[in-house]
């Protein structure tokens, strides 16, 4: 018989180490169905590459695709540092994409300059309020937040549709279910010119960094960890945890609603109901990924974001299907996950297994 | 009694990584005997007994066991059915019964043949009546073993060893749930049950039950057996000696005045889930310069109690002020605020956040102290030094102290915590099992810092299952008992017992 045990220590090389075998063996294991698909392994990854590397255009993709996902990832991983399974980045998505677009298109008479920052903070504040009021259920009523924040994402799209076909649409679309666009001095500043790269990078990375040390270094970030890794503890120690659990929840629904501004006040400027390609669990994917840590969001929304813009060109180049994309996507996590815990735990033969007592 | 031998351990040793469990372990037990096992938390009793049962492999070294005939036959190690077979029981310190059916099922569970359409139970209560008979060792065979009491059920535990027709009792702990009483009575059935021929080793670091009921004593520490004798050569210092190494530190309790109340509870009442945190309108006084000892048995309200001296509770009325001011609204916060230290009863659960550093834990009830942070940001090197300073005035070893702090041991965890408390030189303390599960240098340690604390002027709410914990070190005792406090009118061992298990004192 084996036993499963947990590992004393965790080095710092396997910590690091990891996620890019895991990275690695998913690729391998995508050759598979690549071979069953006709196509040269070797030559569909070199295309692969080059829709990445190829050229700044390539890049720049990569990188306009990763900005919504290091939003969404970072919801993701500072909800779950506390616990607190925030599933409902999507619909927070839409939220704020939705608040983007109602002050932006020339509702409120704002100066120039006054708009942009509003619509920043808003549409933050909308994705709070997505999670904020799951977090109100489960502290107030025990509901637990796993199927409320994810229901509430069917709910909320729904409701963008409706929306979209009622007070937000553009009375200039002709029919199509589409919103006015955001006003010039609404929108993030592109960052290359001729590029969709726009500087909802600049603030996601930011955020990264701030919560990175925040986490780290912050009153706020101890007691969120607490939280996190032992309730009844920080309970204990006068922690408040509900207070702890909301902080977080606004954080987290904020970023999610951030990464509708940005996809609508930097890329789209103007909402539709097919804005995001599930761009909110793919940020539960990155934050896994990630081990939790908003550093390693970043780096992990670069990978995915580059898997997926790398397989659009390959399956054009090649002719397979890009769904290939989504097949590397799951199989890193899934590598990712197993190799977690091999990082954590060790497996061992029963009779040499419990520890003296 | 004969002197025919039952079972011989033989140069038994394991070791677990670098952790020497057993070193070279020998041990002989006769038929009819009682022989008790003692040692500290870490000795490596319960690692013996599992070897013996089969749960581990040894290292090196073999066991033999009695057949029937009383021929000592080596035992195959490592196979748990194989040691079940030969006639060795055990009963675990965690009762392994299922809850939901009923004690006569529990018993005969498991030994039956597996594809049998029809059970033969008639026959099967005859047998288990036949030996209630023969030892005395009562139990409601038709309740579901979840409604029984803990006494009941370490019977209905016992039962089943002997169902399986054991020759050889281990017994782990088997009195660290009972009362008094029921201690008393489970020795008498093991009396009984000896007389019969059975041979029962019990695992145990209660000294005072050991002398009292084992015919002989072995000694383990460190992994080794350092002494064995007839328990009518032994008395209870030597034995403390072997089990430690040295003499027991000896606690100065001299009398002290009691000074202002520090703690007082009116008429507080909680409505908890169950019985164990069930408060019916509690009264109670500390003052400063005094220890107040809480005994009881399991389970009678204890965690109510220290949920509202925590700040956990919501009692549903009552008073409650410390050092003479009210306590509006209960919440950790606010106890800590007010200057209550508190050492929780499961130290890993609510005690440390095993996943954050040494120096993380030492603070965590001081996060708004400036000490600690400046504008909501901690300041690293105060937390580094702080931590430094703790570990080295309370002793914590471990790897560091920016290790996590679920690497410590038992009593690291534990001092971790007396140091978080102590530091900040609470007027309340409120010690809940603060010995449990520590070995005697540790809980000595304990001790001995609430004898300080209540010297240099602070009360003392000290809850322990352990009467003799109690007795040595509270100057006044009151007994909880199904969530109502009663005041006992004196010292006496045998009067709290019988106050404790719910007779009128």
């Amino acid at each position: 018989m084996i036993r499963i045990e947990p590992r004393q220590t965790q080095s710092r090389a396997f910590t690091l180490g990891v996620p890019i075998l895991s990275a690695v063996i998913a690729l391998a294991f995508a050759a598979i169905p690549l071979l069953a698909a006709g196509a040269n392994p070797i030559a569909a990854y070199a295309e692969m590459y080059r829709g990445v590397f190829g050229s700044v255009f390539a890049f720049s993709e990569v990188l306009t695709r990763a900005t919504p996902l290091i939003f969404t990832g970072l919801a993701a991983a500072l909800a779950f540092r506390a616990k607190l399974w925030n599933i409902g980045a999507e619909g927070q998505l839409y939220l704020g994409a939705m608040a983007a677009v109602a002050i932006g298109s020339g509702v409120l008479d704002v100066s120039g300059i006054l708009l942009l920052p509003l619509i920043v903070v808003l549409g933050a504040a909308a994705g709070a309020a997505g999670m904020v009021a799951p977090t109100y259920l489960k502290t107030r009523f025990g509901a637990d937040e796993v199927v409320t924040t994810l229901l509430l994402n069917f709910i909320i799209l729904i409701f963008v549709q409706m929306m979209l076909e009622g007070p937000l649409q553009d009375p200039m679309s002709l029919g199509w279910p589409q919103s006015a666009p955001v006003l010039e001095q609404g929108m993030l500043p592109p960052l290359l010119e001729r590029m969709r790269v726009h500087s909802g990078l600049i603030l996601a990375l930011i955020l990264a960094g701030m919560a990175q040390f925040m986490l780290a270094r912050s009153v706020w970030g101890f007691r969120l960890r607490a939280v996190g890794e032992n309730a009844a503890a920080a309970r204990h120690a006068g922690i408040n945890v509900k207070r702890s659990l909301y902080g977080v929840a606004i954080l987290s629904g904020g970023l999610a609603g951030l990464a509708g501004v940005s996809e609508v006040a930097g890329l789209k400027g103007y909402l539709t109901a097919d804005l995001s390609p599930g761009f909110g669990y793919t940020g539960i994917v990155v934050a896994m990924l990630a081990g939790l840590s908003p550093v390693g969001v970043v780096i992990a929304a670069l990978f995915i974001a580059s898997v997926f813009v790398g397989a659009d060109s390959m399956s054009r180049a090649m002719g397979v299907s890009s769904f290939l994309a989504d097949l590397v996507v799951s199989m890193s996590l899934l590598c990712v996950l197993v190799g977690g815990f091999v990082a954590r735990y060790r497996i061992v033969r029963a009779s040499t297994a419990r520890a003296a007592s | 009694m004969t002197d025919s031998t039952v079972l011989k351990l033989n140069g038994l040793s394991k070791q677990f990584g670098p952790v020497v469990a057993n070193d070279d372990v020998s041990l002989t037990l006769n038929r009819g005997e009682v022989l008790a096992l003692l040692g500290e938390n870490g000795a490596g009793k319960t690692t013996l007994m599992n070897m013996l049962f089969g749960h581990y492999l040894p290292d090196s070294g073999t066991i033999e066991v009695a057949d029937t005939a009383g021929q000592l036959q080596p035992l195959p190690l490592g196979h748990p059915q194989l040691a079940l077979a030969a006639g060795v029981g055990m009963v675990h310190q965690h009762f392994t019964l299922a809850e939901n059916i009923s004690a006569l099922d529990n018993i005969t569970l498991g030994s039956e043949p597996l594809f049998s359409l029809r059970r033969n139970r008639r026959a099967a209560r005859r047998r288990v009546e036949e030996i209630i008979a023969q030892s005395g060792l009562n139990a409601p065979l038709d309740t579901p073993v979840g409604r029984l009491s803990v006494g009941e059920r370490q019977r209905v535990e016992i039962l089943k060893a002997l169902y399986r027709q054991a020759r050889i009792l281990v017994l782990d702990e088997p009195t660290a749930v009972l009362t008094p009483q029921e201690a008393d009575t489970l020795f008498e059935n093991i009396r009984m049950m000896t007389n019969d021929g059975l041979s029962v080793i019990f695992i145990s670091h209660k000294l005072r039950e050991v002398l009292a009921f084992s015919d002989r004593i072995a000694v383990l520490r460190h992994g080794r057996k350092v002494g064995e004798m007839a328990t009518s050569e032994a008395d209870e210092t030597s034995i403390a000696r072997m089990m430690v190494g040295a003499e027991t530190p000896e606690l100065a309790s001299a009398a002290m005045t009691p000074g202002a109340p520090v703690l007082t509870m009116s008429d507080v009442s909680v409505a908890g889930r169950s019985k164990r945190d069930t408060l019916n309108g509690v009264n109670l006084t500390v003052h400063a310069h005094e220890i107040l000892g809480i005994a009881g048995v399991s389970g009678n309200g204890q965690s109510g109690l220290a949920d509202v001296i925590s700040g956990l509770a919501h009692p549903e009325q009552g008073l409650i002020k410390v050092n003479e001011v009210e306590i509006d609204t209960l919440s950790p916060a606010a106890m800590v605020q007010a200057g209550v230290g508190r050492i929780p009863e499961d130290r890993h659960r609510e005690g440390i956040v095993g996943a954050m550093s040494v120096a993380e834990n030492m603070i965590i009830e001081r996060l708004d102290d400036g000490g600690v942070q400046s504008r909501g940001l901690l300041r690293r090197e105060a937390m580094q030094a702080n931590a430094e300073r703790l570990a080295q005035a309370y002793d914590v070893r471990g790897p560091g102290v920016n290790a996590p702090a679920r690497l410590l041991s038992g009593g690291n965890i534990q001092k971790l915590i007396l140091a978080r408390v102590f530091d900040r030189a609470p007027q309340l303390i409120l010690a809940n099992q603060p010995t449990r599960g520590l070995d005697m240098g540790a809980a000595a340690e304990v001790g001995r810092r609430l004898l300080e604390a209540r010297e240099r002027g602070a009360g003392v709410v000290l809850v322990s299952e352990d009467l003799d914990e109690i007795l040595g070190l509270a100057d006044r005792i009151m007994v909880i008992r199904d969530g109502e406090l009663h005041q006992t009118p004196g010292r006496d061992r045998e009067q709290i017992g019988l106050m404790m298990a719910g007779e009128p004192a």
